[in-house]
């Protein structure tokens, strides 16, 4: 357990407590707060005027959808994928834990291409047929989908991966012997363990995919209406001199996004008090 | 005969965990599997449990043949070296949990727990979580969690491990008086020589994936199989090339006949009632010998002083037990 | 008290799995079908149309004078912020974890700002501080320094990330020891934590030099795509895209694929040495 150190803060360490305080203050704190205040330059009148925009709240229902859905695939993938990664031994396994984190390290916009030259309906390489059968995923909803859940498809893995790990399987165990069966076990003892790494996982992925925008940029085509997402809207709106009204679609994303990570940062606060009382 | 195991082998690799173990262990009793780490009985505990499955062999269960059910369908209570507490549960529900699985009704769920957390002198810790309980009371909720659903055997994998030597023992005298209050058939593994010939009624010595002996607590330490056993239970010294037990050892300062070996004393430690030489001899051995304080004073035994050495009874000589 | 329960043999025995055994193998066939259906089919379908064009596609494609600058521009962008990061990164974990004043929850919130914040957005955040109403005077946009301020920003929690918990982690006996043997704090950070330390920050760099490689939201209304002067690979792949010309759009994005699997290698074998001469 990590006990927490004082330094005797010498004349180096306000040095470095100023420096590292200036430098977030300079690239994050200080730009987000002006969005903030641009957005309520004219008081609340640009976020109303967004919600009776028809077109631009069909955007936010395709992101809140998109987002939600790929949250969905990868919550359940990303603890089937950890629990095998974890418990089960299979050729290609070292591979396999190599490739789930490449998601991570390749531009949204390659993104985009690869699932383009694979689904694109004219010469993809399955794309043409799928759509002979009436299944059109690229400039549809499923291609935005499949983007969205394509980049952040590790972060619900990289959660509970390690705190799988660590529960080990014992606990399991003891439910086995007490009668349980397997899914029980997991339903009642494995799942309520890694709760709140899950819970962790599934916040960032839900910020991640709302946020998504070069890969579902290509993906998309930005049809007004029916394939344009909240993130593509703000690009279009500032293009077309409309600033008062990106800024507001930006604050809104903001906000959610900031959301999310509080809700990480008070779970986390939580859980970490409960594991320190533990130690005891 | 409870618990059969015959001809069981397990290898992980190249690595044998249990060689043609064959072992009838008795309804009722109280039986220790005792050996060094890494010879093998946890390994065995885990088979009989049915966490492990044996590469061959068969294990019977109160005559059930057991070796091909899953662990959920054995009825064994099994109570791991770390408790493996459902850190999420309270303890109440810790204790429920085999009888919820077996969807006992609720109220005979509630009585069922408040009766074990009874005897486990948990009551007042019922709606705690396990983190906030003790080590010692940790392992106490993980005893009456695998005896809710009325196993037929309690199987404990190092029950007093991660326990501070104090609450190890008040915990060894409880187990043993549990076990005369409950008196399932219930079998525990160890390393430690000392809790198995102070807790249970049968002892089986494992070292290296065999079984070196079975026998109470008695016939190991007076007679035991092998120098293995002798060496493991209780301390040994070599006298005249033989191993004999410390305190076996009979000190005089004349001969005391025609085998006495004589020697100088070359350290003299007094450790609380007993002192304990280091006899160097004429043939250069070192013999260690435990006597009683009275004893030694008697003989006004100090640093430098010749004595003659006789074993007490004729060294141990390999006796096979009945079970073996 | 993990770590022990992690060693004991019997928890290392792969013996278990048998339990799961035919539930594991679908859910292991599921899971690869659906993996190599959104991810490995995909990514190797950008590989196989870059190399239909041949080598001298290939070269052709990544030589034109357009690409090639953008190329240099966003290597060289990522190359100087991931290097930036590693000391950034490193002062600011080190912060975090040692230092102690009020406010400093905050600081930890800001750190994950950059993620979680869709890169459009984080592009029109800064845009706001550097952009040509900036009230700090400073008219970035639409240069080559707004590359920089972008990578920075979206790259800024990776080394913070993974040293953090590192830094948690490290025995402070450890350093009491080395200062008991006469090292001074200095000598102390450089052959005792900064070896401990060296695999993260090669982690978070590698994390760091990967993304900012591949970076375009935060671009958009950023930098204005300026060729020559602030355009980054990222947005020549999608002219190409979007100029139905998939070849040089599949070559490029392999390139940077390569050029990032080279720097993640490279880092490794870095690591390795400082982690050794500790």
């Amino acid at each position: 357990m990590a006990e927490v150190r004082r330094v005797r803060n010498g004349p180096f360490g306000y040095l470095l407590r100023a420096f590292v305080i200036v430098y977030l203050v300079l690239l994050v704190a200080w730009p987000l707060l002006l969005v903030v205040t641009h957005t309520f330059a004219h008081g609340t009148e640009s976020l109303q005027a967004l919600f009776a925009d028809p077109d631009l709240v069909a955007a936010l229902r395709l992101t809140a959808l998109a987002a939600v859905v790929a949250t969905v695939i990868n919550t359940v993938f990303g603890v089937g994928i950890s629990l095998l990664l974890v418990r089960c031994e299979f050729p290609g396994k070292r591979l396999l834990s190599a490739f789930v984190d490449l998601p991570l390290a390749v531009s949204p916009i390659v993104v985009g291409l690869a699932l383009v030259l694979v689904y694109g309906g004219r010469d993809g390489w399955f794309g043409p047929t799928l759509e002979s059968w009436g299944f059109q995923v690229v400039f549809a909803t499923p291609g935005i989908i499949m983007a969205t859940a394509f980049v952040s498809l590790p972060l619900v893995i990289r959660e509970v991966e390690p705190v799988l790990r660590e529960v080990g399987t014992e606990q399991e165990q003891a439910a086995w012997s007490l009668g349980a069966s397997g899914w029980q076990a997991f339903w009642r003892v494995t799942l309520p363990a890694i709760k709140w790494a899950m819970i962790y996982g599934v916040v960032l992925t839900l910020a991640r995919s709302i946020g998504e925008f070069g890969a579902v940029k290509v993906v998309s085509g930005n049809v007004l209406g029916e394939t344009r997402t909240a993130t593509l809207a703000v690009e279009e709106k500032y293009l077309n001199f409309d600033q008062d009204g990106a800024y507001a679609v930006a604050f809104l994303l903001a906000s959610v996004s900031v959301l999310c990570i509080l809700v990480v940062f008070v779970l986390r606060a939580r859980s970490a008090r409960r594991f320190s009382a533990e130690g005891q | 005969m409870s618990i059969e195991v015959s001809g069981v082998n397990k290898r992980y690799g190249d690595f044998v965990a249990l060689e043609n173990i064959n072992l009838s262990i008795p309804t009722g009793g109280l039986t220790a599997l005792l050996g060094p780490s890494g010879g093998g009985k946890t390994t065995l505990l885990r088979v009989i449990a049915g966490l492990e499955t044996a590469d061959s062999g068969s294990i019977l269960i109160e005559g059930t043949d057991a070796t091909r059910l899953a662990v959920q369908k054995r009825n064994v209570g099994f109570v791991f070296q770390h408790y493996a507490a459902f850190k999420h549960m309270s303890v109440a529900r810790n204790v429920a949990f085999g009888l919820e699985i077996r969807k006992r009704p609720k109220g005979e769920i509630q009585a069922r727990v408040e009766e074990l957390l009874e005897l486990v002198h948990l009551s007042q810790f019922a709606h705690r979580l396990p983190s906030q309980l003790s080590g010692g009371q940790r392992q106490r909720m993980a005893l009456a969690r695998a005896l809710a659903v009325e196993p037929t055997v309690l199987l404990l994998d190092e029950p007093f491990g991660a326990l501070d030597a104090k609450v190890r023992k008040e915990l060894r005298d409880w187990l043993r008086r549990l076990h005369e209050e409950v008196h399932v058939t219930t079998v525990f593994v160890t390393h430690d020589q000392e809790e198995a010939l102070e807790v249970a009624d049968e002892i089986v010595v494992i070292n290296e994936g065999r079984v070196e002996q079975v026998g109470t607590p008695d016939q190991l330490y007076d007679a035991p199989a092998n120098d293995f056993v002798m060496g493991f239970l209780g301390s040994v010294t070599t006298l005249d090339g033989q191993l004999v037990r410390p305190h076996d050892i009979e000190v005089s300062l004349a001969p005391a006949g025609p085998d006495s070996i004589e020697g100088t004393v070359s350290r003299v430690q007094r450790i609380g009632f007993e002192v304990r030489l280091t006899v160097l001899t004429d043939d250069g051995e070192v013999v260690t010998v435990e006597l009683t304080r009275p004893h030694a004073r008697r003989l006004a035994l100090e640093q430098g002083r010749v004595v003659f050495l006789s074993a007490l009874f004729e060294p141990a000589k390999p006796v096979l037990v009945a079970g073996a | 008290m993990a770590e022990l329960i992690g060693t004991r043999p019997a928890a290392s025995r792969p013996a278990l799995a048998h339990n799961l055994t035919r539930t594991s193998g679908i859910g292991l066939g599921l899971t690869m079908l659906w993996f190599s259906l959104l991810v490995l089919l995909p990514l190797a379908a950008v590989i196989v149309t870059a190399s239909q064009a041949g080598w001298s596609g290939f070269w052709s494609t990544i030589t034109n004078d357009q690409t090639a600058a953008s190329i240099r521009l966003t290597v060289l962008a990522a190359v100087v912020v991931t290097a930036l990061n590693v000391f950034t990164g490193t002062a600011i974990a080190w912060v975090l974890v040692r230092d102690h004043f009020p406010g400093k929850g905050l600081l930890e919130l800001i750190i994950d700002v950059p993620f979680a914040l869709p890169t459009i957005v984080a592009g029109l955040v800064l845009l706001s501080l550097y952009g040509n109403e900036s009230p700090l005077g400073l008219h970035w946009a639409n240069t080559q320094w707004s590359v920089y301020l972008a990578f920075l920003f979206v790259t800024l929690p990776f080394v913070v990330r993974t040293v953090q918990p590192v830094l948690e982690e490290l025995e402070s006996d450890v350093e009491e020891a080395a200062a008991s043997l006469g090292a001074s704090r200095v000598t102390t950070f450089r052959r005792i934590i900064l070896p401990s330390l060296a695999p993260a920050i090669a982690a978070g760099a590698a994390l760091s030099f990967a993304r900012a490689v591949g970076e375009y939201g935060s671009l958009v209304l950023l930098s204005g795509n300026l060729p020559f002067e602030s355009e980054v690979s990222s947005v020549r792949i999608l002219s190409a895209i979007e100029h139905d010309n998939p070849g040089g759009a599949a070559s490029i994005a392999t390139l940077l694929l390569l050029i990032s699997l080279a720097v993640i290698l490279l880092l490794d074998l870095i690591q390795r040495r400082v982690a050794r001469r500790g």
